[in-house]
């Protein structure tokens, strides 16, 4: 019998502490939890409960000040020492994909444009392959020229998870996708984000203060003072 | 379209902020234009000085003692209001044995008030119908040819002279002030060079009119080609009451008499680059801190320091390559007016163009202007690329 898939994400008692001259604020304070391969999990919270702060560390965007962090069974971090920023570019560029509340795309760039601009630094084999069936999927092919000033608020959040998709990650990480659009948009990208979980099997780590939103996962994990209740 | 490079980033970075990349195009194309402007007035000043006094005919001018800036101009430029030398200095200088030939000339200078609109100033050099045309065997003709005798009441017209004056060979010409008629015999192709203005006469014939008998302005010579013209110039020397001018002089003259404006050009035009240089590295660090968050989502993608040190610094290339571009292209099409501009700030200008603008010096200008480009960009590329995905994400200045 072989053994089992390590999983995707695994933190062991993350901390992440910010100072504030002699003040210490730790705004992830140990939190260990993992999540499997294939997973769809929600982080909630209310504001300031450091849910931010931890999908950053969880997606190598920052380093924790303790604790381990391990995925797909290989250290990130652990015993005070990271990976280094190269490493840790490589992890970002081949594991992760990320969806901001701002959509920070180009504006100078049409919607293609944005959705390939990973490309420019970084292309896993076959990934080009999959930029038409993307647009088709996101219902975005039809604006594949406009510039993103000419799109709604949805259709931008639509080019931003093109955008984090077109490299297929293995872990898509959504940090308050529908922070900046109206409830039927919000509602869009939660199926969205469903839907790419159960058909194309990716792993979606979505932190939200959208309760509604948030049911959409398998799993919720809530957040209050950096821990897990 | 599956894939948009780094230098399409870049450029359309730069058309985010259409005015502010307008302006420090227009800033390194300033600059660009001294620099092509100047360049090529460098080497087109000392070509055309060089044409000038290769069709002098001769190496030497002996004159009156004067000022030495006066002899330069006169032996270049024509001129009058020197002193006179006595004739038979010219028989002294003949018998050296370094000597070739020597040509007596004198030179004299009317004005004419039916020249043009409000009248202008005839120039008159008398040569010696002998030894002027063998000294100066680069002079061709369009119609007649030299004097037929050594006092004739004859003139030989330069090309524009004989523009100016609507003379065709055959026809007489009035001497202003001194109302002595002389026949046109020749008429000369242009040289581009201030024979082109001068009406020629037969050196007796111009004491005559003018009254200075027995007295020139200046002596022309062509020395051997084995002699020692430094031995041969102290031996002038020895002549009462004489200067000797000689080419390497003149040259030396008036190129430091450039060279001093020059050195005030140079100096405005590395303030010119200097200034280019920080607007350049302003731009680039105002549109790099603008798009902090921007740089943190490229990082988050995958970009490394090294692609984001690539982008900036390519912004910055491109700018500096089209400000380039723009300023040659510029100073291409203002030679002309530089030409006439310079021309009026000079002490002394040689005929033909002052600036010559070729290939060689729009390549080794966008060169330099890159180069200074590639410069100017570090600083900002470095501090994009030092940026950490996580704190230009966070970053409060909006994109």
């Amino acid at each position: 019998m072989s053994a089992p898939a390590p999983p995707a994400i695994e933190a062991v008692d993350l901390r992440r502490v910010y100072r504030r001259g002699a003040e210490e604020i730790p705004a992830v304070d140990g939190v260990s939890f993992s999540v499997d391969c294939g997973a769809f999990v929600s982080i909630v919270g209310p504001s300031g409960s450091g849910k931010t702060t931890l999908i950053n560390v969880l997606g190598c965007l920052d380093n924790p000040t303790s604790g381990a962090l391990r995925l797909g069974g290989q250290t990130i971090f652990e015993g005070g020492k990271a990976l280094s920023e190269a490493a840790l570019t490589r992890i970002r560029r081949e594991v992760f994909g990320y969806i901001f509340q701002k959509f920070y795309l180009i504006s100078t760039l049409n919607v293609l444009e944005n959705v390939v601009l990973p490309f420019t630094f970084y292309q896993k084999p076959g990934a080009g392959a999959e930029v038409d069936r993307l647009l088709k999927l996101l219902e975005i092919d039809h604006r594949r020229d406009h510039l993103p000033g000419q799109l709604s608020g949805g259709e931008m959040q639509r080019v931003a998870v093109a955008r984090a998709l077109v490299n297929r990650p293995q872990i898509l990480l959504a940090d308050e996708p529908t922070g900046n659009l109206d409830t039927k948009r919000s509602e869009e990208i939660g199926r969205l984000l469903k839907d790419l979980n159960e058909r194309e099997g990716l792993t979606v780590i979505l932190v939200t203060h959208n309760l509604q939103l948030a049911r959409q996962a398998q799993r919720v994990v809530e957040l209050r003072d950096g821990k897990i209740r | 379209m599956k894939k948009i490079s780094l230098f399409q980033v870049a450029y359309k970075n730069l058309l985010r902020k259409k005015t502010r990349s307008v302006l420090t195009l227009v800033g390194i194309g300033l600059a660009a234009w001294v620099l092509v402007s100047l360049f090529g007035f460098n080497q087109g000043y000392e070509a055309s000085l060089n044409r000038d006094i290769d069709n002098l005919g001769f190496q030497m001018l002996v004159i009156a003692k004067g000022c030495p800036y006066e002899a330069a101009t006169l032996m270049l430029k024509g001129g009058t209001g020197l002193k006179y030398l006595k004739e038979d200095v010219v028989g002294l200088v003949a018998r050296e044995p370094e000597v070739e030939g020597v040509t007596p000339m004198l030179m004299q200078v009317v004005f004419d008030p039916n020249k043009g609109e409000s009248g202008g100033f005839s120039a008159f050099l008398g040569v010696d119908p002998k030894t002027f045309p063998t000294l100066k065997g680069a002079l061709k003709f369009q119609a007649g040819g030299w004097f037929t005798e050594p006092e004739a009441a004859e003139a030989v017209f330069g090309y524009e002279a004989a523009e100016l004056e609507q003379r065709e060979v055959g026809d007489s010409y009035l001497i202003p002030e001194k109302n002595v008629e002389v026949k046109v015999v020749g008429v000369l192709e242009r040289t581009g060079t201030q024979d082109d203005g001068t009406i020629f006469l037969p050196f007796r014939t111009v004491q005559r009119v003018f009254g200075v008998e027995n007295e020139l302005t200046g002596i022309g010579i062509k020395v051997r080609k084995e002699a020692d013209i430094a031995k041969f110039e102290e031996k002038m020397y020895a002549l009462p009451d004489v200067q000797v001018v000689s080419l390497a002089q003149v040259k030396t003259t008036i190129m430091s008499l450039v060279g001093t404006a020059r050195v005030l050009v140079f100096s405005i035009a590395v303030i010119a680059i200097l200034i280019a240089m920080m607007g350049v590295v302003n731009t680039i660090l105002m549109s790099v801190m603008e798009r902090r968050q921007e740089i943190g989502i490229l990082k988050s993608m995958g970009a490394q320091a090294l692609d984001i040190f690539k982008l900036v610094w390519l912004e910055t290339v491109i700018l500096c390559l089209a400000g380039g571009a723009i300023g040659s292209v510029l100073a291409l099409g203002t030679a002309k007016i530089t030409d006439v501009l310079v021309r009026h700030l000079l002490p002394y200008a040689p005929s033909g163009g002052l600036v010559q603008i070729d290939v060689r010096l729009v390549l080794t200008t966008l060169g330099v202007v890159t180069l200074i480009g590639l410069l100017s960009g570090i600083y900002p590329s470095w501090r994009a690329g030092r940026l950490r995905p996580l704190d230009a994400i966070r970053s409060e200045v909006e994109s």
